[in-house]
C-alpha cells in the first residue's frame, strides 16, 4: 500500500507499483488536467509538483511516491500560481491548450525558485515543455509578466 | 446492452460535472441542438441560442484546436447583436451536414484555413436576423416603433424602458420579421477588429478544466490501445494474447483491421497488455522501400517533365536561348504532425441502436459516414460530440475517416458493450503514417544578359493523398493533384516563360495534408530559387520581388511592410544576415524577414522574425497575431529538425527524442504586423507557416555562401 497526498488529500494506492503517477492521477483520481503527451519525459505535458518541485509524472512510478506530496494543476495554489494564471489569461497564451497545464506547473516552479528570471533562466527552466502550437513567445512574455505581478 | 440515451447523457455529464466550464463546449450542448428547445429560449437559426439567463450561445461548426474559431465566431455574432462580450458562450455543432456544411467543402468539416472566411457572411446574417427579431420583440412589448430602439452591450433600450436579451428571448422567439437581414456596416463594428478581446477558452485552459477526448470518463468505460504493424498496411496473421490477458486490468484482446486491440480498465494496463502481446504480421504487398530509395526514385522522375499544371510562353525555348541557366534540385522529407494530444476517440452505444462518438472530430460528415459503414448503420444513427482537440495541424482530418473507422471497428469486434476510449501513444502517432509526403522538386531558370528572368521550369514529384480519396474529383484537375503544385503553379512573379509540371508517384505510405499543405514545400523551392536567380542577376532579393510583383498589390503590401519594419538594407550586427520570403496561401498573404546567425551544430540560429500579413478584415487581431507567431514556429520547427525516415518500409523515429521539435530556447523573437484591409476575411491558421523556411535559407546563404536544397537543416548539417 502506497500512501501519498494529492492536492492536500491523503490517498492510497495498492495497484501496480510500476504505474506512472500520471495514470494514477488521470485514471484513478479523475484529475485529468495533467496531460499525456509522450510517456517518456520528453514533452512536459504531464508536469506536476512532487514535494514542491516540478516532476514529469509520466515517468514517476507509484513505487517512488510513498509519502510524496503531489500537487496538480487542479490543486495548485499560492501567489506564484495566481500570478502565472493571471499573466496567461492576460496574454491569452494558450492555443490548443493541451500542454498548458504542464507549462504552468513548470513556470510556477521556476518563479518559486527564481522570482525574477531572465530570458536565459526561462529557456533553461521551460525547455522540457513542448508546445506544438509554439506559444513559446507568449509563454516567455507571460513569465516576465507574472514576475512583475509578484514584485508589484 | 444499450444504454438509454437520457441516462447515457447524464452519465456522460457525471464524468465532467466537476468542471465549471466558462465556455459551453458542454456535452449537453450537442444533445440540445438535436432536442426540442426548452421554453423561454430564442433560437432564431442554427447558430444562435439566447437563454432566459441572458447567455448568448453560438453554435460553432468548426472544431477548436487552437486556431481560435470559437473566439472568432463569438466575435462576429456578438458584434452583430451588440452583445456584451461576457454573455457570449460557444458550443460545438452536432454532425448535421444540412445545417453545418463548410461551404468550401460541401461537407461539414474544418480545414484549409476556412473557418472565418466560411463564417463571415453566414454568421453576420444570422446575427442580423436575431438582432431584428429582438428589436421587433422590444417594440411590441413597449408599443414603440422599432426604429427608436437601440442595443448597447447586450441591453436593449427604447422609450418604453430597457431589457436584456434574456428578458426578451421568449417574446423574440414568437416574433417573426421578414428578411433579408442586412449585417452592420463596418463603421458600426465595435468588437470586430478590436485590438484585444479576451479569448473565450483561455481561462479553462489555464486551470486544467478544459475537456479533451483523453479526459472523457464514463461509467463502464474501457481504454483501448492497439498494437500496430511496423510496415504500413500489414495485416495480423496471428497473435497470442494470453500474456496480455494475464495483466491485471486487461479485459479483452482481439484483432481489428488496424492491428491487435487490447481493452483494459485504464491506459496503463492496456499499454502493459500491449507490450505482452505476440503478433505475427502478414506484410505481403506492403511498402518496403526506405526514404533514401523513394527519393532516388523521385529524382529519376524529376529529370523528365510531368503532367503540366501551368504553361506560360515557351520555357524550353527560353532555357535554350543562350541565357544563363541555373538548376536546383530540392528534397523534402516525410513530416509527422505530432499534435500534443495524440489521436483518440470515445465511442458508445445510444438508444435505438445508434452510436455516438465523442472526440476532436475535424470532419464530422466523413467520420459519420465511415463509422456508419463499419457498423452497418445509417449515417444519422451515428452522432458526434466534437470536443476540444490538443492540436491537429491537419492530422485529425483524414479523407477516409481513419480514427472513426478504427473506433468503430474496435466497438464492432469487442464483447464489451459499454463505452470504449481508443488512445494512441506518441509512438503510434510518430510511426503511424499520414505524413506530409516526401517531395522532390527540380527547377531550371534562365537569366538573360540584362539580368532579366526569362524562364522558370519546375518539376514536382510526390505522392498524391487526394488520389483515391473522396476529394479526388475536386482536387485532381487535368491529371494533377492541385495540392501538390499549389504555390508553384500559382507563382505570382512575372516571368514570361513558366512551366510547372508534376509526377504523382505511387507509394504505400499513408500521407496527408500538413499545415499549409502544398505550400510546405513549394514556398521553399520557389522563394529560395528566386533568390538564386536574383543573385545571378545581381539584384537585391527585395528589389527583384518588387520588380516581379507589380501586378500583385497584396503580395507587395506585406513584402514592403515586413521589409520596412525589419529595416531591410540597414546595417546588421556582425555575424548576422537577413533573408526575405513572401507567399500566398489560403487567399492570405504573408511575408517574413528574418535575421540569422550561425548556431550550434552547424544550424542557423534565428535571432529575429518580422512578419507582415494580409488576411483581409482582421476579425480578431490578437488571434491572428497568435496564429502568425505559432504558425511561424511550426514551420521553423520542421525546417530545422523534422524528418520521419523510413528504412525498409519501417519508420525510424518514435517519439520526441528522435522526432525533434522546436523548444522555447529555439523560438526567436517575433513581431507581427497586420495590413489594414477591407477585403473579406481569409485564412490564418496555415498561411503563417510557409515563408519561414525559405526566409531562413535565404539568410543562411547570405551568411555562409551555402544554398540550402534539403530540409530539414539538421540533415544537411549532419552531412557537412
Amino acid at each position: 500500500m502506497i500512501k501519498l497526498t494529492v492536492n492536500g488529500n491523503a490517498v492510497e494506492f495498492d495497484g501496480d507499483p510500476s504505474m506512472p503517477l500520471l495514470w494514477f492521477l488521470r485514471d484513478e483520481r479523475g484529475l485529468t488536467g495533467t496531460k499525456f503527451g509522450c510517456g517518456v519525459a520528453q514533452c512536459g505535458a504531464c508536469t506536476v509538483h512532487v514535494n514542491g518541485e516540478p516532476r514529469r509524472s509520466c515517468v514517476s512510478p507509484m513505487s517512488a511516491l510513498e509519502g510524496g506530496d503531489v500537487v496538480t494543476i487542479e490543486g495548485a495554489t499560492g501567489k506564484e500560481v495566481d500570478a502565472v494564471r493571471a499573466a496567461w489569461v492576460s496574454l491569452d497564451v494558450p492555443q490548443c491548450g493541451y500542454c498548458q497545464s504542464g507549462q504552468i506547473m513548470s513556470a510556477v516552479g521556476l518563479l518559486g525558485a527564481n522570482p525574477k528570471p531572465s530570458d536565459e533562466d526561462i529557456d533553461l527552466a521551460m525547455t522540457g515543455n513542448v508546445c506544438r502550437c509554439c506559444t513559446y513567445h507568449r509563454i516567455r512574455a507571460a513569465i516576465h509578466d507574472a514576475a512583475g505581478r509578484l514584485e508589484g | 446492452m444499450n444504454v438509454p440515451v437520457s441516462a447515457n447523457r447524464r452519465q456522460f455529464l457525471q464524468g465532467t460535472s466537476a468542471l465549471g466550464l466558462v465556455v459551453g463546449f458542454h456535452f449537453s450542448g450537442v444533445g440540445r441542438a438535436l432536442a426540442a428547445e426548452p421554453a423561454g429560449e430564442f433560437v432564431p437559426n442554427a447558430f444562435i441560442r439566447i437563454a432566459p439567463d441572458n447567455t448568448v450561445t453560438v453554435i460553432c461548426k468548426h472544431i477548436e484546436f487552437g486556431q481560435g474559431p470559437y473566439t472568432g465566431v463569438a466575435t462576429i455574432l456578438a458584434d452583430e447583436l451588440d452583445a456584451d462580450w461576457a454573455q457570449m458562450r460557444v458550443e460545438s455543432a452536432p454532425a448535421e451536414v444540412k445545417k453545418y456544411a463548410n461551404s468550401a467543402f460541401g461537407v461539414q468539416g474544418t480545414g484549409g484555413s476556412t473557418a472565418m472566411a466560411n463564417s463571415w457572411d453566414q454568421l453576420r446574417t444570422a446575427g442580423a436576423e436575431a438582432r431584428a427579431r429582438i428589436i421587433a420583440a422590444a417594440a411590441k412589448k413597449w408599443g414603440v416603433d422599432a426604429s427608436t430602439i437601440t442595443i448597447e452591450k447586450g441591453v436593449v433600450k427604447g422609450s418604453g424602458g430597457s431589457a436584456t436579451f434574456g428578458e426578451l428571448a421568449e417574446l423574440a422567439q414568437q416574433t417573426e420579421v421578414a428578411g433579408p437581414f442586412k449585417p452592420k456596416e463596418p463603421d458600426a463594428w465595435k468588437l470586430i477588429g478590436a485590438a484585444k478581446l479576451p479569448k473565450v477558452d483561455t481561462l479553462e485552459k489555464t486551470n486544467g478544466t478544459a475537456m479533451y477526448t483523453i479526459d472523457v470518463k464514463m461509467p463502464d468505460m474501457l481504454t483501448c490501445v492497439i498494437e500496430r504493424p511496423s510496415r504500413f498496411k500489414a495485416k495480423v496473421k496471428s497473435f497470442d494474447g494470453s500474456a496480455a490477458l494475464a495483466v491485471p486490468g486487461v479485459k479483452e484482446v482481439f484483432a481489428v483491421p488496424q492491428g491487435v486491440a487490447v481493452l483494459a480498465t485504464g491506459y496503463w494496463a492496456a499499454r502493459k497488455g500491449r507490450e505482452a502481446l505476440k503478433v505475427e504480421w502478414d506484410e505481403a504487398g506492403t511498402e518496403t522501400r526506405g526514404s533514401e530509395q523513394i527519393i532516388k526514385d523521385y529524382l529519376a522522375l524529376a529529370g523528365k517533365q510531368g503532367v503540366v499544371a501551368r504553361n506560360d510562353g515557351d520555357a524550353d525555348a527560353a532555357l535554350g536561348s543562350g541565357a544563363k541557366v541555373i538548376e536546383a534540385t530540392y528534397v523534402f522529407p516525410y513530416l509527422a504532425h505530432a499534435p500534443m494530444e495524440p489521436n483518440n476517440c470515445v465511442i458508445y452505444r445510444t438508444e435505438g441502436g445508434g452510436v455516438e462518438m465523442a472526440y476532436g472530430c475535424q470532419m464530422p460528415t466523413v467520420d459519420q459516414q465511415v463509422a456508419a459503414g463499419v457498423l452497418g448503420l445509417k449515417p444519422e444513427q451515428v452522432t458526434i460530440k466534437t470536443l476540444l482537440a490538443g492540436g491537429s495541424f491537419g492530422r485529425r482530418a483524414t479523407p477516409a475517416g481513419d480514427m472513426a473507422a478504427e473506433a468503430a471497428h474496435v466497438m464492432k469486434a469487442a464483447k464489451h458493450q459499454g463505452p470504449i476510449k481508443v488512445v494512441w501513444t506518441r509512438e503510434d502517432d510518430i510511426k503511424g503514417g499520414f505524413y506530409r509526403p516526401i517531395f522532390v522538386h527540380k527547377l531550371r531558370g534562365a537569366v538573360d544578359k540584362d539580368g532579366k528572368i526569362t524562364a522558370w521550369d519546375q518539376v514536382i514529384v510526390g505522392q498524391s493523398f487526394m488520389k483515391g480519396s473522396p476529394f479526388e474529383e475536386g482536387m485532381i484537375k487535368n491529371g494533377v493533384d492541385q495540392t501538390m503544385v499549389e504555390g508553384a503553379s500559382t507563382l505570382p512573379y512575372q516571368i514570361p516563360n513558366l512551366r510547372v509540371s508534376a509526377h504523382m508517384a505511387d507509394v504505400g505510405v499513408p500521407t496527408l495534408w500538413w499545415r499549409s499543405v502544398g505550400s510546405t514545400h513549394t514556398a521553399f523551392s520557389t522563394e529560395t530559387f528566386l533568390d538564386q536567380l536574383a543573385e545571378q542577376a545581381g539584384v537585391d532579393p527585395l528589389e527583384i520581388r518588387r520588380k516581379l510583383l507589380t501586378k500583385h498589390p497584396r503580395h507587395l503590401g506585406v513584402l514592403e511592410l515586413a521589409a520596412e519594419k525589419a529595416g531591410w538594407g540597414t546595417p546588421l550586427a556582425k555575424g548576422r544576415a537577413r533573408g526575405i520570403a513572401v507567399h500566398e496561401s489560403f487567399h492570405s498573404f504573408v511575408a517574413h524577414v528574418v535575421e540569422v546567425s550561425a548556431g550550434e551544430d552547424g544550424l542557423p540560429k534565428v535571432e529575429r522574425v518580422v512578419v507582415a500579413a494580409d488576411c483581409g478584415i482582421a476579425i480578431n487581431p490578437d488571434v491572428i497575431k497568435a496564429q502568425l507567431e505559432g504558425g511561424m514556429g511550426f514551420g521553423l520547427s520542421a525546417a530545422l529538425f523534422a524528418s520521419v525516415d523510413l528504412e525498409d518500409g519501417r519508420v525510424v523515429q518514435s517519439n520526441f527524442h528522435d522526432y525533434r521539435v522546436l523548444r522555447i530556447n529555439e523560438m526567436p523573437d517575433v513581431e507581427v504586423h497586420i495590413v489594414a484591409s477591407k477585403e473579406k476575411p481569409t485564412g490564418i491558421g496555415e498561411p503563417g507557416t510557409p515563408p519561414i523556411a525559405p526566409a531562413i535559407a535565404n539568410a543562411w546563404s547570405k551568411l555562409t555562401g551555402q544554398h540550402v536544397f534539403t530540409l530539414p537543416f539538421s540533415h544537411a548539417a549532419a552531412k557537412a
